[in-house]
């Protein structure tokens, strides 16, 4: 199967919310040298409940699509759902396998949102 | 000429297409056939055994340096010595030349294009002794920069450069930069990492001028775990043994030790024994093609790889180095339109493609052209223009997946 499936394809071509939030509580940024990619993942929690979260950045398909996908997810949900998700969780999301040389594409998105100061 | 029949991995992996063989090579069934001798028929250590087996292994281990010293034209096979790799090579020089002569009124230059292991321990060596560290530039074609005498001075006590460049492809031209550079200073040592450089063309020591060179068995279709220093041996006997033990001593006693004359009082430990024995192959196989033909041979398919790139995808392909063949070696490193250099790369991989995405370790050089990051695919013997054309057809899809 391909990575590059339709559904990792739609949301590289049409992020789900790609930019910064209004008055946002938590920011985080995480960068990988090694291939030039960064997110800044910005959120917005009232009474516990995510209202917004949003990401700027560049990657490759796969680090966008996720990040794309894993914003999608949350938005709307409770705060404690931040803890909640790992690696095993996105690698669901994303519906794809990858190798050891790319995983990391895959969970870079996740290592924003563990890296959220709230 | 059908040499992809001489490469068993072709057999195993069929419609492999192989672009990546300046991170390593392939290697052919007589190298494989050679280690497997080794280990099968006569896997003793070497030099201390007075047995035939490990006779026979000594005799098949310095049988290979030979071969070696006679493929880069040294003088003698006591002035090449064997390590693991070119970057473990380009340490012993630092550490066994560069921190006996380097102190903080010097200078030590190298160039931008440096992969990181020609690059790395030349500025760590300038930060522990004071020296300043100089760093030729290149322009804006990829060749480096000419009057070296801008940056070379009287007290510049290293020349650190590469013959090849691993991501422009740029050859150097390294026997008139030594020759500038000793006009300058006489004394200077000119260090040259040529990993990218002998095992596609034809490499002579004598000839370059140069004090030092050092390479890989792995990038020239020999085993992994072996790189080559070559240096004078006037010059290694000066120097300092880069690891201490077994094998490079003559005597031990309690209170001093007495070193063995080089190339052995830089090999200490047992070395790699049977991969040193198959690479001895790996330079025959080369030898037998002739490096001419594997020189012209990689020229030819690197201008046809140039041209197809330039007719099929225009300004949405930006290629880095010089756009001259003659100055170029079997290497084509680019960024691909928007697309993201790892993006390229698997879906190339889908088609059998490999082809090296990153900053291939030359982050400086990578930061020099502005790219974050780039696509490289690289030839050698083995590859023909059907590889290529199965390159530019990857890359069309690569179009089609992600949108132009």
């Amino acid at each position: 199967m391909s990575l590059y499936s339709e559904l990792i394809l739609d949301h590289y071509q049409n992020p789900r919310n790609y930019g910064m939030v209004n008055r946002p509580t938590g920011h985080s940024h995480v960068s990988n040298p090694l291939c030039g990619d960064e997110i800044d993942l910005t959120i917005r929690i009232e009474k516990g409940r995510i209202e917004d979260v949003k990401f700027k950045g560049q990657g490759c398909a796969i680090s966008k699509a996720s990040a794309s996908m894993v914003t999608a997810y949350l938005k709307g949900k409770p705060k404690d759902e931040l803890k909640k998700i790992d690696k095993k969780f996105i690698i669901k999301l994303l519906g794809i396998e990858l190798g050891v040389n790319r995983i990391k594409c895959k969970i870079f998105s996740l290592e924003a949102v563990k890296k959220l100061e709230l | 000429m059908n040499i992809k029949q001489d490469f068993p991995i072709f057999k195993n992996n069929p419609g492999l297409v192989y672009l990546d063989s300046t991170a390593t090579s392939l290697k052919p069934r007589s190298v494989i056939d050679k280690a497997v001798e080794y280990y099968s028929q006569y896997s003793a250590n070497i030099f201390r055994g007075v047995y035939k087996i490990s006779e026979k292994a000594t005799q098949e281990y310095e049988d290979t340096r030979r071969v070696v010293s006679e493929f880069i034209k040294a003088k003698s096979e006591n002035e090449v010595v064997f390590t693991r790799n070119t970057t473990e090579s380009i340490n012993l020089i630092a550490y066994g030349l560069g921190r006996k002569i380097v102190d903080g009124n010097d200078e030590i230059v190298t160039s931008i294009m440096e992969h990181h292991s020609n690059f790395v321990p030349w500025q760590q060596l300038a930060f522990e002794n004071g020296a300043a560290l100089k760093v030729i530039d290149i322009d804006e074609d990829g060749y480096l920069l000419k009057n070296i005498n801008r940056v070379v001075t009287k007290r510049s006590k290293i020349l650190a450069l590469t013959y090849a460049s691993n991501v422009l492809g740029t050859i150097n031209p390294i026997k008139n930069i030594v020759r500038e550079a000793k006009k300058i200073n006489p004394e200077i040592i000119v260090v040259v990492d040529a990993a990218q450089a002998v095992p596609h063309l034809k490499v002579d020591v004598q000839d370059l001028g140069c004090d030092f060179l050092a390479f890989s068995s792995h990038k020239m279709l020999g085993p992994t775990g072996v790189g080559v220093v070559w240096g004078k041996e006037k010059t290694l006997k000066d120097m300092f043994p880069f690891m201490y033990g077994g094998e490079m001593i003559d005597e031990v006693y309690v209170d001093r030790t007495v070193f063995k004359e080089p190339p052995h009082k830089f090999e200490a430990g047992t070395p790699s024994i049977g991969e040193v024995i198959a690479f001895k192959e790996a330079v025959s196989y080369l030898n037998s093609l002739g490096m001419d033909k594997v020189r012209e041979h990689e020229r030819r398919l690197v201008q046809f790889c140039l041209q197809e790139l330039s007719n099929q995808f225009g300004d949405r392909i930006k290629i880095f180095g010089p756009t001259n063949s003659e100055d170029r070696g079997g290497v084509v490193a680019f960024e691909f339109g928007r697309f993201h250099p790892h993006d390229v790369a698997s879906i190339l991989d889908e088609e059998g493609i490999a082809v090296r995405a990153g900053h291939h370790c030359a982050m400086p050089l990578h930061t020099r052209l502005g790219a974050s990051a780039s696509v490289r695919a690289s030839f050698y013997i083995y590859n023909d223009e059907s590889d290529v054309e199965k390159f530019i057809k990857g890359l069309k899809k690569v179009e089609n997946v992600l949108g132009k």
